[in-house]
């Protein structure tokens, strides 16, 4: 019942669409997005990038976006529609268009698509996405340094390989500073519910968490951290204005750069199809400012960003050991890409069962 | 503070936002009328409480629009249904459809600021006592108005003549009007009632819960809210049973996965959702009781013939 009044919900929702004045000899450039823009968290930073990209692009562009536009068939007639509507890039912002662009991809091959998050590829579909997971292990040493109790809460969405490397990212960057370092996780089985999210950080503080960070969307659980005088991380986007206090830093997604890029890829005709999993190299993820935290691990922080960032350290590298105490991998060895896409066990330290 | 009495003011804060929404539509549900916008009019009631409580600081303010913004909205439904005599589930559908669009284009500018969090009470001082103080005495004033609403409703439906009026109009409206009772107006204003408890009960979201405005923050509730009404078998007191196992079970779920039992997530997300069903059809095995106190004629439209 409530799955399909959802989706009846998101179906009207992704009729109402913004539309910006028409003019020929621009080009049209189309985002399709998950969430509301004002979701403070995933879709806010792209619809950020689309404005910074149509403010740096000027008269050549113009963009227009459906919001709210649930993944799946009705995710395939909307972007159909944007093609149709003689757009000549199109940027689909959540992992479940993958098949829905391939598809419209095939019968508009004048347009250029572009797939956050996916893996599949075409002649005129580029995929693209972050590596998220270095922030993560910056935010993991942090929490290492701050923690009390040794012990973190973390709240999950679900169990795919993007959020469980998150959480093996985190702790590993925790225990790098604090080998005996203690990780509760709680699926909530949802991207957004901001209750739930409430509620999930208060049972993980109750069971003895004093540091809370979250694979979700929303900016309930931090707003229940400083409430209760625990820290929390920020996800996707500077967090910092929802608690002042309990806020050490965010994760902030970029997507500014690359929009402006592909777009004037376009603009120029040099567009090909091409795969970025970009991470802090490329300025895709950002710390946001260190707040609330003694100088000594600020500076910390800022070396691991740093080295993060020059390439020298690896989030991934040995030696790992899974959950159940076997070695993944020795010292002086790095996981590889297809391992860490494909992620579906925990390292060890987290007190938890991963759902299957 | 103890770990059960953590565990217990969670299960508070969860579950009042449901009884809130639903101790309404139980009375509307009782007149005879199916209004299925209780999500409309819960997240219209968010959206107007964070912005009046934001623009003048006054969570109180904030409640009294959250009131008048789902009311606002079930006055537009009763107008529909019940002088247009349009059909009760499309248009309530409708209605939430509408809600959640239209709190969308309010709460744009009100993303991200910092809300107005109604304080807890402290009745004469007594939340200072041990074990039972914050409970008892240092809740929310909104957690206290639920269990009274909850309450005034029963005394309502069963103990005033107005409640038979409503509960004879549910029953057959044909009767009720050959009896020379205003059904539609009987039947507006129960609609009307239930609108003020589902804007209360968005409020308690935006003004409580999680005290911020966020598209779509009531995530469902609105329908978890016209379910237990359902299988209360419209009687307050087994949907105040019904809202609190929700809750219970909902946080239980929580716990059991930060203990780290290793039950499946996906599983103990929808225990809340079978434990209430269970639970409810287990205490509702009394087939005259539920025979009796279900609305014949709900969902029906009335005309009056003159």
């Amino acid at each position: 019942m409530k799955q399909l009044v959802t989706t009846i919900i998101a179906v009207t929702a992704a009729v109402v669409m913004s539309l910006s004045a028409t003019a020929a000899d621009k080009l049209k450039v189309g985002f399709i997005y998950i969430g509301p823009p004002g979701d403070h968290g995933w879709t806010y930073q792209h619809d950020q990038g689309r404005l910074a990209m149509e403010n740096t692009l000027g008269d050549q562009v113009e963009t227009m976006f459906v919001e709210n536009v649930p993944e799946g068939p009705d995710a395939e007639r909307t972007i159909e529609r944007l093609a149709r509507q003689g757009t000549g890039l199109i940027f689909t912002t959540s992992f479940g268009y993958m098949d829905p662009t391939i598809k419209v991809a095939k019968r508009f091959p004048e347009v250029k698509f572009e797939h956050a998050t996916g893996y599949k590829k075409a002649d005129n579909v580029s995929t693209y996405s972050s590596r998220f997971y270095e922030g993560r292990y910056v935010i993991g040493q942090i929490a290492g340094k701050i923690s009390k109790s040794g012990t973190a809460g973390y709240i999950a969405s679900f169990p795919i390989p993007e959020v469980v490397r998150g959480i093996n990212s985190f702790l590993l960057g925790a225990q790098s500073v604090n080998p005996d370092f203690k990780l509760k996780v709680i699926w909530v089985n949802s991207w957004f519910d901001p209750g739930k999210e409430a509620d999930a950080a208060k049972v993980l503080i109750s069971q003895g968490a004093d540091i809370i960070t979250q694979h979700t969307d929303s900016t309930a659980a931090i707003q229940v951290a400083e409430e209760k005088g625990v820290y929390a991380f920020g996800q996707a986007s500077d967090m910092a204005a929802f608690a002042p206090k309990a806020l050490l830093t965010s994760i902030v997604n970029n997507w500014t750069d690359y929009y402006i890029a592909r777009t004037q890829a376009v603009l120029d005709g040099s567009w090909e199809s091409t795969d970025t999993f970009g991470g802090m190299d490329m300025n895709m993820v950002r710390m946001g400012a260190f707040n609330n935290m003694p100088d000594d691990v600020k500076a910390m922080a800022e070396a691991t960003t740093a080295s993060i960032t020059s390439g020298e350290l690896h989030p991934f590298a040995g030696p790992i050991f899974a959950q159940d105490g076997s070695q993944a991998i020795g010292e002086g060895e790095v996981l590889d890409i297809g391992t860490l896409m494909s992620m579906n066990w925990y390292v060890q330290g987290v007190d938890d069962q991963l759902p299957q | 503070m103890t770990g059960l009495e953590a565990f217990v003011l969670t299960v508070i804060t969860a579950s009042t936002p449901f009884l809130l929404a639903a101790i309404g539509e139980l009375v509307v549900e009782r007149s005879g009328v199916l209004n299925l916008g209780v999500e409309g009019m819960m997240v219209m009631g968010a959206v107007c409480g964070f912005g009046a409580a934001h623009l003048t600081g006054s969570p109180w303010l904030g409640v009294l629009a959250a009131i008048l913004a789902g009311a606002a909205m079930a006055l537009l439904f009763g107008f529909l249904t019940q002088i247009l005599i349009t059909n009760q589930v499309a248009t309530g559908l409708s209605i939430t459809l509408l809600g959640l669009g239209l709190s969308g284009l309010i709460g744009s500018n009100l993303v991200g600021l910092p809300g107005e969090k109604m304080q807890p009470l402290n009745v004469f001082g007594l939340n200072e006592m041990p074990i039972l103080g914050t409970l008892v005495f240092g809740q929310d004033p909104l957690v206290y108005i639920s269990i009274l609403l909850t309450l005034g409703v029963a005394y309502f439906l069963y103990r005033t003549r107005a409640g038979l009026i409503v509960r004879a109009v549910g029953q057959s409206h044909q009767s009720a009007h050959s009896l020379g009772y205003k059904v539609i107006a009987v039947r507006l204003s129960c609609i009307v009632f239930g609108g003020c408890c589902a804007g209360l009960a968005g409020a308690y979201l935006s003004l409580s819960y999680t005290p911020q405005w966020i598209e779509n923050m009531t995530a469902g509730r609105g329908w978890i809210a016209l379910a237990l009404v359902v299988f209360s078998t419209w009687m307050p007191g087994r949907l105040a049973i019904g809202a609190y196992l929700f809750g219970t079970v909902w946080i239980l779920g929580l716990y059991a996965q930060a203990w780290g039992i290793g039950i499946p997530s996906q599983f103990l997300s929808s225990l809340p959702y079978l434990a209430t069903i269970v639970a409810l059809i287990l205490i509702s095995t009394n087939r005259r009781l539920s025979v009796v106190n279900t609305p014949a004629s709900l969902g029906q439209g009335f005309v009056p013939d003159r």
